[in-house]
Parts: C-alpha cells; structure tokens; sequence
C-alpha cells in the first residue's frame, strides 16, 4: 500500500459537533495553561508535560469516540485523559499530589486515568501502551463488545521496539485499535528528524505493517474528526487497525524544566500562527456562528477551571494511610502472613 | 489420584481453569499446534480452539503488554514467556506496566494475569537459558511470585495463580518438567502464599524452592543416617510468603538452611534470613545458613552446571558441617 493519505476528504462536520470540539479544544487549553501557573506558584510538584497546541487531536478522536471506548496515552496525557470526562477538579487535584486527587496523590501528572470514562491510563515509559492498548482491542475482538482502543504517543516513540511489536501483533490479529503518533517534531529535546531513519516517522513506516500510510495536519480540529471517525469506524467493522501520523507542535518545552530554547524562533512562529484553537475559533466565525456564542464557550471554559483549581487548591494533602493500600485487589499491600 | 508428570500437571491446571471460565485465554510462543517447546501445553490448542489458545510471534513485549491490556478489560490471560532469560526483553512491561499500574491508579484496574515461564537450570543451556530468575520477580511491590516443586502443585498453585485476582509470575522449573507424581482426581486448586511442611526433624530446618526442594528431602535422608533429623520446607509461595509457617518451623528446630538456586546476592534466602533474625533471633541455635549457586553467570558443561548448583551432596555436607 503505497498511497498516502494527506489531507482526508472533510465532510462538512455538524454544527453542534463543531461547537463540541471548540469547547473541548478550549478547555484542554486553559487547563494547561492554568497548570503551568500554577507550577509557577509552586504548587504543582515533580514534573509535568503539557500538551499546548496539541488539543486539536486529543479533541478530534474523543468526539468521534463510543463512550465506551478506550483511550491509552502518554505522560502528556492531561488533554486525553479531560477530554473522555475525566472530572477535571481530580486531575487538577492530583496534579497538586491532594487527597481528592483523581489517584489519590498516588500517581501524578504522568499517570492520570479514570477507568469510569474510558481513559484506561497514562503511560510514561515510552512505547510501552501501545502493547496494552493492543491487548484491550484483543479482549474487546474476543468478547464481541464492538469496542476500539485508540493508542496516542509521540513520535519518539516509534523508534522503540515496542512500537513495532504492537503494531506487528495488532495487524497479524487484525484487532481494533488505532495508533495515534503526535508527531510534534521533537523527540524530548532532539529534533525527531535526526534521530529518525525516514522522515515521516510513523507515516513512512506504516506500510512496514501493510497499513496506509496516513499524514495529516493534527492541527485542525475538523481534519481530525474526521480521520478519528474513518479509523475507529474501521476498526469497529472488523476492519483492523490504522496507523495515523498526525503533526503538530508544543507550544512550550519538553516537561515543567525545559524552556525549549533549542527551537529557532522562525519555526516557533511558523507554529504558533497555525494554533488549533486560534484557528477553529476563526473557523467558526466565518461559519457563521456569533461571536457571542464563542465567547460564551470561553468563558464556561474559564468558569470550569477556575472552579476546578479552587476545589484542587482547597483539598487536603493526599493521606498517609494511601501508601499501603492498593498494590492487591483486597485493597491492601500485605506480601507475607 | 493420576500420575501425571509435571509438565502434563501444567496442562491439566491450564486446561481445568479454561474449562471453567471462558475469559481465559493463553498466548505464547509456539503454544498452539505444537504444544509449547517444552510441550507443558500439549492438547490445549486442539481442545480449546485457536482463538484461546494463540501463538504470537516473537515479541515478548507484545505478549506481555496485550496480557496486561486483555487483563484490564475483563480477560484473565495466561501470557507464555519460553525462558525467565527472556523475561529481561519485556521487564518494563512486568515492573514497571503490569506490577504498578494498579497501584497508580489506585485500584481502578485489577489485572488478573498469570506470567507462565520455564525457569532454572540443569538441561546444560547455558547462561542465558538457566538463570534462576524469581528474585527479580519478588523484588519488584505489585507482582505474585509462585514456584512450584510437584506436579500436583504446578496444577493446584497454577489454578490458583489463574483465579488470583492479581498479577502473578509462575516460574515452572524446566528440570522438573518430566518429573512424575501423584496428583489428586477432580478439581485442584491450592492456595497462594501457603509454604509447606514435608518433613518433621529436630535438629534444623531446610528451606527450600521448586527443584531445590527434591535435593533437600535427598539430603534430609542422607543426613538421618547420620543421625541428623531435618524438617524441610517447601517455599511454594514467594509472595505471598508464608513466614508463619517458616518461623514455627525454625522456632521448633533452632537452624535455618535455605536452599537457593540463584546466585548468591539478594536471593530469596536472604529475605528469609533477614526475616528470621529479627523475628526469631532468640530461637537460633546457631547461624542461618544459605546453600545457594555461586555468583556466577550459569555455566553450560554438565560438570560445571552440577558443580555450581546446589547439590544433594553440598546440601548434606553443609548442614552436617555446621551442625557438628
């Protein structure tokens, strides 16, 4: 399969579903804008990695999912993990390691889930979900469900073993699981294209396991949406699994301790103007959809959070009692009589 | 009770659990038509179907982390790893995916998993083929560490390891594959975390695990001929551990031998021997002894092989030597 797919046909995408996106889009946003003040202020601890300019993807794919879907990402997972439902006062909490964490301090920024919305985990060892999310499309092919996993990571990832293994197993199974690469252009620190043998590092490869290869601006909402839709639709028929490379930008470094200067400005501001949520915003202008509208969407979106951050901000520190409690399913920790 | 030898015991645990709840599954290398390679799964793939029992490729990430992914939406998967070596080329998937992802999330996900693999040495493979691995496993908060020594436990504590609700690592001793033994008719299931009396003597006490526990019943013999009397111990369980059963049996006798047959560093006996002697520091009689392989890698000549194992022989001299 030699053809590439660039620029999917966009069907025009329904209004309300377009106001869906932009709120999701907004809201991932001011969440991660509103994390990194509050780094500033010290309150969150350890590291974190902050998805800005990215939310347009995880936006796309969590409309187009069943609420019954899965999601498995990275430890840049906040925008994921919110956009399945995920109650954003316990990830703003957990964030800030409280008691009313979504894991109770338990996990961190790295490893946000809320089995309840379908987000089934954050994953910060590179590479290593894309087997799991495998396995959770092989349990949902055995029993019959009709569910997708749906599997986001960076393009740093596909130059781990374990990318190859899982797309190998999911194609030799036929399994229903889509393979998101978010392909940002920097692998942590490093340009991917110069540690990367070819140049599209997901899209390139993808006929390595006999898939289309798929390479697309992840930086539009509605391109998104609709790709999301093609292949978790595919993947619910029984047609097996997609690999999407889908390029985007951070808008800030790595993690918490990187300022990405290693980025030239021209590059940084060739990006910045192609902002997700900028974009859509003027999208739905000229759409025809008022102002007063949009701005009403902001505007929830800044209520949310603020209410979110005052909850996580107000909540105890995570307890003690928490460290032996949950490494078995009897609620415990005991490893001897 | 059948006689069956220990690796058709593995089979019938399998098997005896797949017969009883349809969300069991089994995946591994080479486990469908041709029935493992060291042929512990024989009939499964001709009973149960191809989609129950799956071969995969070589890919042992895969088959660990689609396990693990399989485990957290409703399947309790058994996941073949053909050697313990190889279980170094999926270890961030066991340490770091399936030990903790329970934990970090505190408990939304069970992972009911059962990490099947062929574990020791004396078959001459070798150093990558031998290592006597399940330290690593009880090393590691959040994993299930089982070893059994007979054919009735492979199936019992294999059905159980099946039906436990967490991750569990049974490592199935490869010398021990072709050992037979009686094992009771009917449903058979033992309980994790339970260690177990095989001997009743005086004088010392032998810990000892999987196949180290047949060279430690051969040795308590020969040492009641020198009128030593020993109780030996067969661990089953590293974790769960049952220190209540070990501890009372130590307490009885006053000596603690453990019989270990991984290198010498951090060893299961040291864990035991840390535990012994806060706990029952005034019970001992003398030093607590560990009989372990040196720390070397395996090597492969049978001479050498025998040689750097405990033996029945070093295990009878050593007790002899340090109860004389």
């Amino acid at each position: 399969m030699s053809t590439r797919v660039e620029k999917p046909p966009v069907a025009e995408v329904d209004r309300p579903t377009r106001l869906r996106l932009y709120q999701l889009m907004v809201e991932l946003r001011d969440f991660e804008q509103r994390a990194y003040e509050l780094f500033l202020e010290n309150l969150v601890r350890g590291t974190s990695h902050l998805a800005l300019g990215q939310e347009a993807i995880s936006a796309g794919y969590a409309v187009a999912m069943r609420a019954d879907d899965y999601t498995f990402c990275t430890y840049r997972g906040h925008g994921h993990t919110l956009a399945r439902g995920a109650s954003m006062a316990a990830a703003m909490a957990e964030l800030l390691g409280r008691g009313n964490g979504m894991l109770h301090g338990k996990g961190g920024s790295m490893h946000l889930t809320d089995v309840k919305h379908g987000a089934m985990g954050s994953y910060a060892i590179v590479g290593a979900h894309l087997p799991i999310a495998a396995g959770a499309a092989w349990s949902a092919q055995v029993r019959k469900s009709g569910q997708v996993a749906v599997c986001f990571f960076g393009d740093g990832t596909t130059n781990i073993g374990a990318f190859h293994e899982a797309l190998n197993l999911a194609v030799v199974w036929k399994l229903p699981v889509v393979f998101v690469c978010e392909n940002n252009l920097y692998m942590e620190y490093t340009p991917i294209e110069s540690v990367t043998a070819v140049k599209h590092p997901a899209a390139d490869r993808a006929s390595a396991y006999g898939l289309e290869s798929i390479l697309i601006d992840g930086n539009d909402a509605d391109v998104m949406y609709e790709i999301a839709r093609r292949t978790i639709g595919q993947a619910r028929a029984g047609g097996g699994p997609s690999l999407v490379e889908a390029l985007t930008y951070r808008h800030g470094g790595h993690s918490r301790a990187d300022p990405a200067k290693y980025r030239p400005d021209t590059e940084v501001r060739e990006w910045l103007s192609r902002d997700p949520v900028k974009r859509y915003r003027e999208r739905l202008l000229a759409a025809g959809i008022g102002e007063a509208e949009v701005n009403d969407i902001e505007t929830r979106a800044q209520q949310k959070v603020d209410a979110a951050t005052e909850e996580a901000r107000t909540g105890a520190p995570a307890t003690v009692d928490e460290i032996e409690r949950q490494v078995w399913s009897d609620g415990g920790a005991a490893w001897r009589n | 009770m059948a006689e069956l030898s220990f690796r058709e015991a593995i089979a019938a645990g399998i098997a005896q659990e797949m017969e009883r709840d349809p969300m069991v599954y089994f995946i591994g290398e080479d486990v469908g038509a041709a029935g493992g390679v060291f042929k512990a799964t024989v009939g499964l793939f001709e009973r149960f179907g191809p989609d129950r029992v799956r071969d995969t490729p070589i890919s042992e990430q895969a088959i660990i982390g689609a396990a693990m992914g399989a485990a957290m939406t409703g399947l309790r998967p058994i996941a073949e790893i053909m050697f313990s070596d190889f279980l170094a080329t999926c270890w961030d998937m066991i340490a770091n995916q399936v030990a903790k992802t329970r934990y970090m999330t505190d408990g939304q996900v069970s992972i009911p998993l059962v990490i099947r693999t062929a574990n020791g040495g004396g078959t001459r493979f070798g150093a990558q083929h031998s290592q006597s691995l399940e330290n690593w496993a009880m090393a590691v908060p959040g994993l299930k560490v089982v070893a059994p020594s007979t054919p009735a436990d492979a199936k019992g504590l294999l059905a159980a390891a099946i039906r436990d609700p967490d991750p569990v690592i049974f490592f199935e001793q490869k010398s021990l594959y072709g050992v037979k033994g009686e094992v009771p008719d009917g449903e058979h299931v033992e309980r994790l975390g339970e260690a177990k009396v095989l001997r009743e003597g005086s004088h010392c006490t032998i810990v000892a695990l999987a196949a180290m526990t047949p060279r430690a019943l051969a040795a308590a013999q020969n040492l009641a001929a020198d009128g030593i009397d020993a109780t030996v111990v067969d661990v089953r369980s590293l974790v769960p551990l049952d220190t209540r059963t070990i501890l009372r049996e130590v307490v009885k006798t006053g000596r603690l031998f453990t019989v270990e047959e991984n290198p010498r560093l951090c060893g299961w006996g040291a864990e035991l021997a840390s535990i012994v002697a806060d706990e029952c520091f005034d019970d001992l009689d003398g030093p607590i002894v560990r009989i372990t392989t040196p720390h070397v890698p395996l090597p492969a000549a049978d001479v050498l092989e025998d040689a750097a194992m405990p033996s029945v022989e070093r295990i009878t001299q050593t007790v002899r030597g340090s109860l004389r």
